[in-house]
């Protein structure tokens, strides 16, 4: 059995005696005692928990990753470095992102504080923040219920990525550490194989243990429902599963490619799924949350689906014995439930180019723009001929039913029809049957209806304007370049 | 012309802790070293909205290691009460339980992982009784906490039977969670002799202390409270941290280890009360201008299964209804009712928002049916001169800002420009919309139970010339300690960096009120400052023997920045003052202390002067909607604010535009909801959305009033931690105002609160259908 090694705030810290369930917050607060960090929810909703992981991102170019270190467990962390609040002091010397907050009055009560300051780190020394959007989207995952965010945004358009050459960023250039670890206590694992041959003897070795990416779903059994995972399985260090490759017909994306990632490889080149990426939970969450982690899971609000489904993603499951190939709308059997078969784990997901002459969207609307889950999520596709008639629609429905899903029957009214504004309402009201959407906390039935439906016919409007361009601050999901005037 | 002092006071100044925000060295009480035998308190609740307790058992629980004791109602030595107006509240649940979440055991234990497996072997039984939840069955049923508080003025039915313009109907607006960042949290270490010293994340420590004595049948000086700083409170920990401190106590008391209790996020959430969900039921009568003939209304708070302090908050409702508006007449009636959910409590605006947005709500309404500008049809209504300068509770409103700012605010917002800008662009946008809308605002400060108008201090001035200064106020972000710093700096003519604000504790300053009423500067400046002169005043005479000046003119002695100026220019150190009054045993510390003048209000005739003054302001908004999903986002905010002289202008920009995004999550994206059973559904920011920084406006325009200084008020400044919070009604008028392009000319709008974007698409909905039936009637009755 490994020891767990990482480095916190360029300090070696070993361990053996935790549960692997061990949140990275909890160790840092009750073990460490470095309290700069804050729970403030423990569910990866409001950031005070931030701290910074030094990183190389998929080119190698090093970097530092803003996570919400209450959803990272201890092993996640294995070889790896940390970095607190507590680091950023340079011999009792604030560090300018601490003295920009000072100056710019962006604190208050101060208990959201270091976890701004820590998503700050990532902005200051990332080299592409350029627009005011991606400032808001660098801090959507940090919640400050005091200032009203003007403050903090001045000091994030001061520093963001100004990549001061000081102390700090010298330790982006720091050796990573190999990551494989076998780790046990109280007869709890947790494994991170190296590569897939390995992975799959261990799953062979332990048929109930779980696979796990960025844990950002799973760890919330630990942090809310205080359940502790017999078997883990990470897929964080197996590096078949972290490649993104171009093919001739597309992009063939590792299954533990983070979300943030697939932001930086893929994202203007493929328009529905940046968009999406854009109001995808938070920069935090998309740090650690992977591409194969948010189709496995296979919540009815995961906000990937709706966009593979209309693009027609195919999904690659491999196991011991081989690997077999099935088109994403195969995947979800049930709620919560996928097609993988005991020993397999989804390995790469075959995303195709968007044609040309193709009319391609997503949207997602829910009850805050930033950082919440779909209310009604949508992905959309609509190949048109030559007449102007649709053939090819290909419709994905977050949030509509027990399971991301294609609204089939209203695709069928589309198809063969001329792509007008009177066809794309009259096919609307076949959202009817194909779902029967229910009430909850972020929307009623009614309202989830009456979005499916005016998604479909926003979706019209968009595309109809030519290429999508993205709003830099949209009012809606729905990005009217001329605003309907 | 004499040489102008030296002062931080009116200066933009860094939060006193800035840094140690920023540096993670800032301690909260979840952040303290744990003491030695550190035992957790884990609080054990109801998982019902009302039910009879049949049997509580611990023996199994008791048997895992590492429990050291599970405590119950009968374990409280002293009175198992800690109500913070009335005796209703136990500590511990006793044989029956009132609400979800309401506590029932503590557990104690060396971690929470154990307290958490020992509360799931407790054995307790409970018989599920039927819950009363909703506001609208509670006062058909008739379950209320408090008898009728009216106020009148005139022949309200007369003046309404006549009015040419008469709106009837209902403002219901929801409960919003504080989501202050740190949960509620204590720390009890016990002390020689029986006593405690609790560490608490209150607003309101003396009642925290009070609690804790009475829970342990101890008097008061065994038990000393400390506020190090809380991470937020905005209400929230003003009357509801006790319990959470009284439990640390009492865990204390009974193993004689430190205790602490710290709630997580979803616990503080199921647990803690809400701002008050209100109904208002009214009739309002206007002319043909739009001008207020006479207001009918009761008002109706859900206060939740006890009564904290859910009837000063009615009450600040009621005086905040027609807020800065004439009223000619009037009969207002409010009520607290009584129910099944936890206990509401205390929110920023304490009532005053729920009241005012009821009666904006009714100026909206009548706007549209006049076809009058919002804007315009509120300035016709303001307080004006005598005898229309009263307000409902017959206070009379003196040097008003509200024209003025008015003014200015339309000038620099570019109101009538925008609007009429706005008209155009809706016309020619089929999906996306445009509003614009104008809030005045105008805020009666002063606790309206008249005693706790008080404040107290402790200042020590070393002979170094540094001093240490204790108030009564407690720290939650608001930036009280950096105003005391700084008048404690003026006062005494040091620089800012030799006055040390000290933790807020009851052993220091005793006997005080809350944190609370946006009061926290007006009354403990006030005290800090006589204290602080107490001890110049005592050490010019030194100083002017030192500097060779005549008594008689010592007067003119100017205490600035660490010297003592005589008029002639020549300067001594202050450390040389200090030393020598101490050579002389004169003493160098003082207590302040200070009551507000001239306030009461007589509640059972409804009338008096419950307010020392009133805080204004102004904000013009603008928002945008999608027709088609009902998303919304704020385009441009302009706030002018009333802050008297502030006393430190960046931090009270910060209140201002901390508050209004605060209103403005409460009146859109922030929906508490519960089962029919009274379960709390969203008890995590998964399902509850306060603002995030996309939801703050780009463009954000914020001004303080210039040379307004308020007479009576310390260095003539305005509190300002609450008021700004209800310019954000605004963003409800631009909704509107966008909404009301799909309706027909004279067609009001119907928008329920919060306004999420499920409620708006519901209202353009409505709106349009209610608008092509007005169409197809005019058309058939043309035909």
């Amino acid at each position: 059995m490994d020891t767990l090694r990482l480095t916190v705030n360029d300090e070696l810290v070993e361990t053996r005696d935790l549960p692997p369930s061990t949140t990275l917050l909890k160790f840092l607060r009750e073990r460490l005692g470095l309290c700069g960090a804050k729970e403030g929810c423990a569910e990866g909703d409001c950031g005070a928990c931030t701290v910074v992981v030094q990183d190389r991102r998929l080119d190698g170019t090093p970097c530092f990753r803003a996570v919400n270190s209450c959803l990272v467990l201890l092993p996640m962390m294995q070889g790896r470095r940390v970095y607190t609040v507590e680091a950023l002091q340079q011999n009792g010397s604030p560090h300018v992102i601490q003295e920009a907050m000072a100056k710019h009055q962006g604190s208050q009560c101060g208990y959201c504080t270091p976890g701004v300051v820590m998503s700050l780190v990532e902005a200051t020394y990332r080299d592409d923040l350029r627009e005011g959007w991606q400032l808001d989207d660098q801090l959507a995952g940090n919640i400050c219920r005091c200032t009203g965010y003007r403050a903090i945004r001045e000091v994030a358009q001061e520093l963001a990525s100004s990549r001061p050459a000081d102390a700090f960023a010298e330790r982006l250039h720091r050796e990573l550490e190999p990551r494989r670890l076998s780790y046990e206590r109280a007869g709890k694992r947790y494994f991170s194989p190296g590569s897939l041959k390995e992975l799959f003897a261990i799953l062979a070795a332990h048929p109930n243990a779980r696979i796990v990416a960025g844990g950002t779903d799973l760890a919330l059994e630990v942090t809310k429902r205080f359940r502790e995972p017999e078997a883990l399985v990470s897929v964080e260090a197996v590096p078949e599963l972290r490649r993104v490759e171009r093919t001739a017909a597309g992009w063939d994306v590792g299954a533990a490619v983070t979300l943030t990632e697939l932001q930086e490889t893929l994202e203007a080149s493929v328009t529905p799924l940046e968009k999406m990426l854009r109001v995808f939970a938070s920069r935090q969450i998309r740090n650690r949350a992977t591409v194969g982690g948010n189709l496995c899971n296979a919540s009815p609000i995961g906000d990937l689906a709706p966009v593979m489904l209309a693009l027609g993603a195919e999904l690659s499951l491999a196991s011991a014995g081989g690997t077999r190939r099935i088109p994403i709308e195969r995947f979800f059997l049930g709620y919560r439930k996928t097609a993988l078969e005991p020993g397999e784990i989804l390995s790469t997901v075959h995303l195709p180019r968007v044609p040309e002459g193709v009319r391609a969207s997503s949207y997602k609307v829910s009850k805050r723009r930033e950082l919440d889950i779909s209310t009604v999520a949508m992905g959309a596709f609509v190949r048109l001929s030559g007449d102007g008639t649709a053939s090819d629609v290909r419709l994905g429905y977050g949030g509509m039913a027990a399971t991301p899903a294609r609204a089939h029957g209203t695709e069928a009214a589309l198809a063969g029809k001329p792509w007008t504004e009177a066809s794309v309402r009259a096919a609307t009201e076949a959202l009817e049957h194909d779902f029967q959407p229910i009430s909850d906390a972020r929307g009623s039935a009614w309202y989830r209806m009456a979005v499916a439906k005016n998604l479909l016919v926003g979706f019209y409007f968009e595309t109809g304007e030519g290429p999508v361009a993205l709003d830099p601050r949209p009012t809606s999901t729905i990005h009217l370049r001329a605003r309907g005037a | 012309m004499p040489e102008p002092v030296r002062t931080p006071l009116h200066q933009p100044l860094p939060h006193e802790s800035a840094l140690g925000h920023a540096t993670g060295e800032a301690l909260y009480v979840d952040d303290f070293p744990p003491p030695r035998g550190l035992l957790h308190g884990f609080v054990v609740c109801s998982p019902h909205a009302r039910a009879r307790i049949r049997r509580k058992d611990a023996t199994r629980a008791l048997k895992l290691p590492g429990i050291g004791a599970v405590l119950f109602a009968a374990d409280v030595p002293g009175a198992n009460q800690v109500g913070a107006t009335r005796h209703d509240e136990p500590l511990l649940a006793e044989d029956e339980v009132f609400a979800e979440g309401q506590v029932v055991a503590l557990v104690l234990g060396e971690s929470v992982e154990l307290c958490r497996k020992a509360a799931a072997l407790l054995e307790i039984e409970y018989e599920k009784l039927p819950a009363l939840l909703d506001l609208r069955e509670a006062i058909a049923r008739g379950s209320f906490h408090t008898d009728p508080h009216v106020m009148a003025r005139g022949d309200v039915a007369r003046a309404l039977a006549s009015a040419p313009l008469r709106l009837a109907g209902e403002v219901e607006t929801g409960a919003q969670d504080h989501f202050y960042l740190e949960t509620q949290a204590a720390l009890a270490l016990c002390e020689e002799g029986g006593a405690l010293r609790v560490v608490t994340s209150s607003q309101n420590p003396s009642e925290v202390q009070a609690k804790i004595a009475e829970v342990l049948g101890l008097t008061r000086q065994l038990v000393v409270c400390e506020v190090p700083r809380m991470g937020g409170g905005f209400g929230g920990k003003e009357t509801q941290a006790a319990t959470w401190a009284a439990l640390a106590a009492l865990g204390a008391h009974r193993t004689r280890r430190p205790v602490k209790v710290r709630l997580d996020r979803d616990q503080d959430m199921v647990q803690t009360g809400k701002r008050h969900p209100f109904l208002t039921r009214y009739d309002a009568g206007f002319d043909h201008d739009g001008r207020l003939l006479a207001l009918d209304a009761k008002v109706y708070a859900n206060g939740g299964w006890s009564l904290d302090l859910s009837r000063s908050i009615l009450d600040r409702a009621l005086f905040h209804l027609s807020s800065g508006y004439w009223v000619p007449a009037l009969r207002f009636e409010g009520r607290v009712a009584k129910t099944n959910l936890a206990s509401n409590t205390a929110f920023r605006g304490f009532g005053g928002p729920q009241g005012m947005v009821a009666g904006e709500i009714i100026l909206d309404r009548a706007a549209e049916r006049l076809g009058i500008d919002p804007a315009l049809l509120r300035r016709r209504n303001y307080l004006d001169a005598p005898p229309h300068d009263r307000t409902p509770y017959d206070q009379q409103v003196r040097d008003s800002r509200a024209e003025r700012i008015f003014d200015e605010l339309m000038v620099s917002s570019s109101y009538v420009r925008r609007r009429g800008e706005i008209e155009t662009f809706n016309t020619r946008s089929p999906f996306s919309k445009r509003g614009l809308g104008f809030q005045p605002l105008q805020f009666g400060i002063s606790f309206t139970h008249a005693p706790l108008n008080q404040a107290g201090a402790l200042v020590l001035l070393y002979q170094d010339g540094s001093a240490q200064v204790s108030h009564g106020g407690t720290e939650m972000g608001q930036g009280l300690h950096t105003k005391m710093q700084a008048i404690a700096a003026h006062e005494l003519g040091v620089p800012l960096a030799r006055v040390r604000v000290m933790t807020t504790s009851t052993e220091k300053v005793p006997n005080t009120s809350a944190t609370a009423a946006s009061s926290g500067a007006d009354l403990n400046g006030q005290a800090v400052a006589d204290a602080c002169r107490a001890i110049r005043e005592r050490i010019r005479p030194v100083a002017a023997l030192l500097l060779g000046i005549e008594e008689a003119e010592s007067a003119r002695l100017v205490f600035e920045d660490g010297f003592v100026r005589a008029p002639d220019g020549r300067r001594l150190e202050l450390r040389k003052v200090a030393q020598e009054a101490w050579s002389r045993q004169i003493a160098l510390s003082a207590t302040g202390f200070y009551r507000t003048p001239g306030i009461g209000y007589d509640q059972s005739r409804g009338k008096g002067n419950p307010f020392h003054y009133f805080a204004f302001g102004g904000a013009v908004v603008e928002i945008e909607l999608s027709a088609l999903t009902g998303e919304t986002r704020l385009v441009r905010v302009d706030i002018l604010h009333d802050a008297g002289d502030s006393l430190a202008p960046t931090i009270d920009r910060g209140q201002v535009e901390g508050a209004f995004v605060q209103g403005y999550g409460w009146l859109t994206s922030e929906e508490v909801l519960w089962d029919a059973e009274g379960h709390l559904l969203t008890l995590s920011p998964s399902t509850y959305k306060v603002p995030a920084i996309g939801d703050a406006p780009a463009d954000f325009r914020v001004k303080l009033l210039e040379h307004a200084p308020q007479e009576g008020v310390i260095g003539g400044s305005k509190a300002v931690g609450e008021p700004p919070l209800m310019l954000a009604i605004a963003a409800v008028t631009a909704l509107r105002h966008a909404i009301s392009s799909f309706a027909a000319p004279g067609q009001e709008v119907e928008l329920s609160m919060p306004c999420t974007p499920e409620a708006v698409l519901r209202s353009i909905e409505a709106t349009k259908e209610r608008a092509a039936a007005a169409l197809s009637e005019r058309a058939s009755a043309n035909a």
